[in-house]
This record gives structure tokens, C-alpha cells and sequence, in this order.
């Protein structure tokens, strides 16, 4: 079964797996994941075999798979999970969405504990899709020097990232996944300004308690300077440090943001490959902003255990 | 966590019609929406069955405002029809009066468009036009319906396969009930593609006949297309706006067979536990439910594990139940909306729409569907379900306000 998975399935699963492993659980009450192009590796190759056969001599195995909550299946299959099974599929906020019914379902008590999780694959061809839509690099960098060339285009990425989630802190947790909110195509700087505040102030924290920001920064200059304007305006001297240099762009990188903000947390060390700015006199909360294209906004707020 | 949420609007266009009132029509008439595959030319053409919403994209576009447009795939256009819809039937003149959520599902997004954008793609990767394949994933829909109907302030797309806009309902109903949002449109949109129509031939399950539900005979299932939407609100807003809603989200769940990536577990694990968390949900004994509409899709399989869970829920009193797939097909993600709206449609006008195209009974269960449209009825409870590949199986329960 395994050797038959797509790119997609094997990363997730190994990432399931591995989650679970260090919570030292071999199960979860539910599952909830998020994705935003699914399956792309199966989808080419029986849509590839189906226009190069004329609809003839097709096998189901790639179709199977092909289907956007494999990897949660997949997972379920593997750990006997019969809870709750959900995938998200919208976009830069595909794993958002994921936090969000986590932390509803846990606040419901309608679990004990959630494998949350997110993975997105990278093909041949959609790398070649997206790279005539504009979406990369046209030009070899450095990625540690990223930032400091800016041009059009991000470097592609793709991944996988889980996290047990429990209603109750243990000895080995790593932070406390506080909140999410997402925002859709907002007008103008001010409206990210607005809903920025408007969700600290829900959360109880003034913009100084934050110690540490985590940007979506992705080095294409047509976006970058979203950042560069929030930053400015909303946050102003709050440490910061990048990640879309080490895991490259795709729409649930904000998977890969969240893991980095739990290690730091739990570590109480900022990792030098994330080109912090700023040292922060303590690590208690940080935050996650991220954009998708200008389009899909969002935070992620994490605090110390 | 125990706020009440009722359904305030529908909205759907499918195969038997382009929205609620012409579809009550044709469930009253028996009149099924499946035919010959006319929307992309198939080998599969004239000998497989589907259930097509009797509109070109052309008319779809028109029928929006949108004329000539290539912007926009099949798929987003039965969407924001229904969602539009929806909206208008729950009396929403100021979609941003309160803060509204709009949850879409569907199972293959742009499909349809990368197709054709493949096939010169395959050839030579410098070619296939771009505009065929900016819309292929599925959240593309979703931001389409939202920026046609101006809901803005929350948006998410669920992709579980056949059971996804079941799950959107499920999901709308706790950002309702959590406090989160105020208002929620939930449903799914989906269109027919030559992608899925391969896929499923693959798997040996689409009924040359068309599907026959609960039947001995049955040869699988027959694809269709739609949309469909429910507005959910929750008790305050209608106590506070003098709402008369249109039935109760009593009851919900959603559960994993764990068993096979695309097949029931034989004795409907997966199913069972749906309908009990669903009737645990909403505080109800078994026997309180009126109807059932089953997923009921027409596979060997499918038909077999749903049949027994069913014995298994409702021993030997099991409530009238029927599939209506026989007249909308399998709308695979958009399904599970589809067949609220029409539950809804029971509830409302005490009335049962036969499982069409059935004949004999399953040897292996004991229970038949109903056949004959039955009316003048007391439905205080439905019950709908919803099963997709991955094992995921969902049940939402509808009730009647009066």
C-alpha cells in the first residue's frame, strides 16, 4: 500500500506519524487536515493517462487517490481512527480553517485531543504551470539571501506538518495554539490594520506583548511589501523572522510556520537560518502573519506553555 | 455549545431543475433529471448515463450577468446561482448586517477547464492557455461565490469527497454555535467532468441503466451535477428578526469507517456511527425519525453497508426512507446540500419522493425503500446521508419548526 502512494500521502503520513510518535500517542479522538492543491501527483497521472489513451485502458488506483482527503483517510486508515475526519481545501486558508474547527472542537469538548495537519505537494508539472503564471523565481538565488534581492517571484515549496493538539497541557507540550482568524481580500492596509488589532484585543494582548512575529514574507516583491506596510504601520519594533526561505511557498506553508513557532517556544531560541530581526527579551507569544497572493490573509497566535 | 441553529434559505439548481420551486416540481412529477452525456464529447457517450443540469455554460453565465465571460468554470456558476439563491430566500437584503460566513464544497474544482488545458499542456509545456487552469483548485469556487454574493467576512472550502457539503453544514453549524459567526451559507457546487465520469468507470460502478438504488439488480451509481445551499442562523437573530425559518439543524456527525479508501466496511461501521452521533447530537431516540434520506447511491457496496447500518440503528422500525439520487444523480460534492434541500422540501410539504427505477428488494436486508410519492404526511424529523471515498460518512438532521 505504501509503495503505491502518492508524494502527497507518503509526506503526510510520515509527518502523521512522526507527530504522534514524539506526543507519544498511538491514536487521536479526530482527524483535520488541510491541503490546498490535494493530490496533484495522481490527478496528472490519470488525467495524463486519460487524454494520452483516449478514455481507454485506465486504472482506478491514481483516481482513488487522486481525491483531496486521502491523507486524512490514509491517516485514519493506519491509527484505527473512526472520529471526526476533515479536510480544508481552500487556498491560503486551507490550514487556518483546520485550526479553527480544531480549537472549536476541543473547546466543545468534543475531543480530547485532534491530529491537525497540512501538506501540499510540488510536481513537475505544476511547478511548470506556476512558473509561466509568473509564480517564481526566473532567476537561481541564495536562499538565505532571498530578502535582500528582491525580484518577482517566490522560491517554490512544498511539505507537510502535524501537530497533536490537547485540551490540557502536559510536560512534554510544546505551546499553547491560542487563536486564528483569516482575512478575505482586504481593500486597504488599514482593514489588515483593523483586524489585526481587532484580534489581539480579543485575545488580550496589546502589540508590545507580542515578542516575536513570524512573516509570510516570500521575497516576490509584488507582495512583499504588504508585509513591509503592516509591519510598519501596525507593528512597529517587534521582532521578526522568515520562513518561506527554508520551506519555499505553497498554500498551507503556514503548517511549516506554526511547527517553527512551537519549536521556538518550547526551545526559548530563535533560529538562526529564520534571519531574525530584533532580539526579543522573552519568548511568550508569538504571532504568525501570512498572506496568500494579497488575498488570503491570516494569523496565527501561539503563546509559551 | 447548545445554541439552536435553524434554516432560514435554499437554494439549488440540478439536473431537475434551476431552482427550489422547479425541482419540488419534478419530485412531485417523478420526473428524473438523467439522460445522455451531452456536455463534453466521451467515448462514454450513449452508453453511460448521467444527470446534467439542463443548462450550457453559455446560459449559465447569462442566466448571472456574466455573458461571454471565460472568467468563470461550470462549477462556480451553479454555485453562485444557488448561493444566490439561498440568500434571497432567507430575505437577506444587506449580506454584511452581521458577520456571515460562506462555506463551499466541492470535489474536483476546475476540473472541467484543466481538461482541456492538459491536453496541449501534455503536448508541449508552453502551451494550454493559462485562463484554463488559474481556477483549478477548489477554493477558486468558493472566492467566486463570495465575491457575487459580497460575503467577506469568513470563507472556507471543504473537500471530503461525496460527504463534503454535509460537512460544510456541520461545520457552519458550530462556527454558529461556537460564537464565531452569526450567519453561515453552507452547501457545495460541483459539475460533471470527464475526469470523474473516467474515474468512476474505472471502479466499474456507473449503472449503464441508470442507478437503481436498493435494488437487487442495482449496477452502481449515475453522476450528476449541482449546487445547493442552506442559510443557517441561529435562534437569537430569528427571535430578534421575527425570521420564520424554514426547518432545524437538530443533529449532525461525522465519523470514519477506517476500512478501505474507497469502500464501505461490509457491515457500515462508518455509517452506523454517523447516525448515532448525528441522533445523539440532536437529543433524539431513533424512533422520533420520520424519513430518511439515504445516500443510497446505486453501488453494490454502498447500498449494502448503508442498508445495514440502517437495520442496525433502527431494528425493525425503519422509517420510510428513500434515495433521490434516481432524479438528481450523484452530485458527488455537492450532494449532501442537495439532499438537505430536498429533505427540507419533506419537511415543509409533508411529503415522500420515491426512489425511482427500483424494483426488486436486496436479498441480503429486509427493509425496501418507498416507491410511490406519498403525501399528507407529518415529517417532524429527517434524516440525511452522506458517504465519500476516504470512509468519510456524515448524517445531518433536519426538523420541522411547526
Amino acid at each position: 500500500m505504501v509503495r503505491r502512494m502518492g508524494r502527497i500521502i507518503k509526506m503526510g503520513v510520515a509527518a502523521a506519524k512522526t507527530c504522534l510518535a514524539d506526543a507519544g500517542e498511538s491514536t487521536a479522538d479526530m482527524i483535520i487536515t488541510a491541503t490546498g492543491l490535494g493530490c496533484i501527483e495522481d490527478t496528472e497521472k490519470f488525467l495524463g493517462k486519460m487524454i494520452r489513451d483516449n478514455e481507454e485502458f485506465l486504472t482506478p488506483t491514481a483516481f482513488i487517490q487522486s481525491t483531496h482527503n486521502t491523507v486524512s483517510a490514509q491517516i485514519a486508515l493506519l491509527i484505527k481512527c473512526h472520529g471526526y475526519n476533515f479536510t480544508y481545501v481552500h487556498r491560503g486558508f486551507s490550514f487556518e480553517t483546520a485550526i479553527l474547527d480544531s480549537l472549536i472542537q476541543l473547546q466543545g469538548g468534543a475531543a480530547n485531543h485532534i491530529l491537525l495537519g497540512c501538506a501540499d505537494e510540488l510536481t513537475n508539472n505544476s511547478f511548470q504551470i506556476q512558473h509561466r503564471l509568473g509564480f517564481w523565481r526566473k532567476q537561481p538565488v541564495d536562499n538565505l539571501l532571498l530578502f535582500e534581492h528582491p525580484a518577482k517571484g517566490a522560491i517554490a515549496g512544498e511539505g507537510a506538518a502535524f501537530f497533536l493538539l490537547r485540551n490540557k497541557k502536559t510536560l512534554t507540550s510544546y505551546a499553547l495554539l491560542k487563536d486564528v482568524a483569516t482575512l478575505f481580500n482586504p481593500a486597504s492596509s488599514s482593514d489588515i490594520q483593523t483586524w489585526i488589532y481587532a484580534f489581539l484585543r480579543e485575545n488580550e494582548l496589546e502589540v508590545q506583548d507580542l515578542d516575536l512575529v513570524i512573516s509570510g514574507k516570500t521575497g516576490d516583491s509584488r507582495f512583499d511589501h504588504i508585509y513591509d506596510e503592516v509591519f510598519e504601520s501596525t507593528m512597529p519594533g517587534i521582532p521578526t523572522c522568515l520562513f518561506k526561505h527554508l520551506c519555499g511557498e505553497y498554500m498551507t506553508a503556514t503548517g511549516f510556520a506554526a511547527w517553527l513557532a512551537a519549536r521556538i517556544l518550547k526551545q526559548q531560541e530563535i533560529p538562526e537560518a529564520t534571519l531574525p530581526h530584533g532580539i526579543p527579551e522573552e519568548l511568550k507569544h508569538i504571532l504568525i502573519y501570512n498572506h496568500y497572493q494579497g488575498i488570503n490573509h491570516s494569523l496565527i497566535l501561539l503563546s509559551q506553555v | 455549545m447548545s445554541k439552536r441553529v435553524f434554516i432560514t434559505g435554499t437554494g439549488i439548481i440540478s439536473a431537475i431543475g434551476n431552482n427550489v420551486s422547479e425541482v419540488f416540481t419534478s419530485l412531485q412529477s417523478a420526473t428524473s433529471g438523467i439522460g445522455e452525456i451531452t456536455l463534453f464529447p466521451t467515448v462514454h457517450a450513449g452508453i453511460i448515463p448521467v444527470a446534467e443540469v439542463k443548462m450550457t455554460t453559455e446560459q449559465l453565465l447569462d442566466c448571472i450577468g456574466f455573458h461571454g465571460s471565460h472568467e468563470f468554470t461550470r462549477t462556480s456558476l451553479l454555485g453562485m446561482i444557488a448561493a444566490r439563491e439561498a440568500i434571497e430566500a432567507a430575505g437577506i437584503t444587506d449580506i454584511g448586517s452581521c458577520k456571515t460566513g460562506l462555506l463551499s464544497a466541492n470535489s474536483v474544482g476546475g476540473m472541467n477547464r484543466s481538461e482541456s488545458f492538459y491536453k496541449e499542456f501534455l503536448e508541449d509545456r508552453a502551451t494550454g492557455r493559462l485562463r484554463d487552469i488559474v481556477n483549478h483548485d477548489c477554493g477558486d469556487s468558493t472566492e467566486r461565490i463570495a465575491r457575487y454574493t459580497g460575503i467577506k467576512d469568513f470563507i472556507s472550502t471543504i473537500s471530503t469527497a461525496c460527504s463534503s457539503s454535509a460537512n460544510t453544514i456541520m461545520f457552519g453549524a458550530d462556527l454558529i454555535r461556537s460564537g464565531k459567526l452569526d450567519r453561515v451559507i453552507a452547501g457545495g457546487t460541483d459539475s460533471i467532468t470527464k475526469f470523474t465520469l473516467n474515474g468512476f468507470n474505472t471502479l466499474m460502478i456507473l449503472d449503464k441503466n441508470g442507478c437503481r438504488p436498493f435494488d437487487e439488480n442495482r449496477a452502481g451509481l449515475t453522476l450528476g451535477e449541482g449546487a445547493a445551499y442552506v442559510v443557517l442562523e441561529p435562534e437569537e437573530v430569528i427571535v430578534k428578526e421575527g425570521i420564520t425559518p424554514l426547518a432545524e439543524l437538530t443533529g449532525y456527525g461525522n465519523a470514519n469507517d477506517a476500512y478501505h479508501q474507497t469502500a464501505s466496511s461490509p457491515e457500515g461501521t462508518g455509517a452506523y456511527m454517523a447516525m448515532k452521533k448525528a441522533l445523539e447530537k440532536g437529543k433524539l431516540p431513533a424512533s422520533e425519525i420520520d424519513y430518511i434520506n439515504v445516500h443510497g447511491t446505486g453501488t453494490e457496496n454502498n447500498d449494502l453497508s448503508e442498508g445495514l447500518a440502517l437495520e442496525r440503528i433502527f431494528v425493525d422500525q425503519i422509517p420510510p426512507f428513500s434515495s433521490t439520487k434516481t432524479y438528481t444523480g450523484h452530485a458527488l460534492g455537492a450532494a449532501g446540500a442537495v439532499e438537505a434541500v430536498i429533505s427540507i422540501l419533506s419537511l415543509q410539504h409533508g411529503m415522500i419522493f420515491p426512489n425511482l427505477n427500483w424494483n426488486a428488494p436486496m436479498k441480503e436486508l429486509k427493509i425496501r425503500p418507498v416507491t410511490e410519492i406519498r403525501k399528507g404526511l407529518r415529517i417532524a424529523h429527517a434524516l440525511s446521508n452522506s458517504f465519500g471515498f476516504g470512509g468519510n460518512n456524515s448524517t445531518v438532521i433536519i426538523s420541522s419548526c411547526g
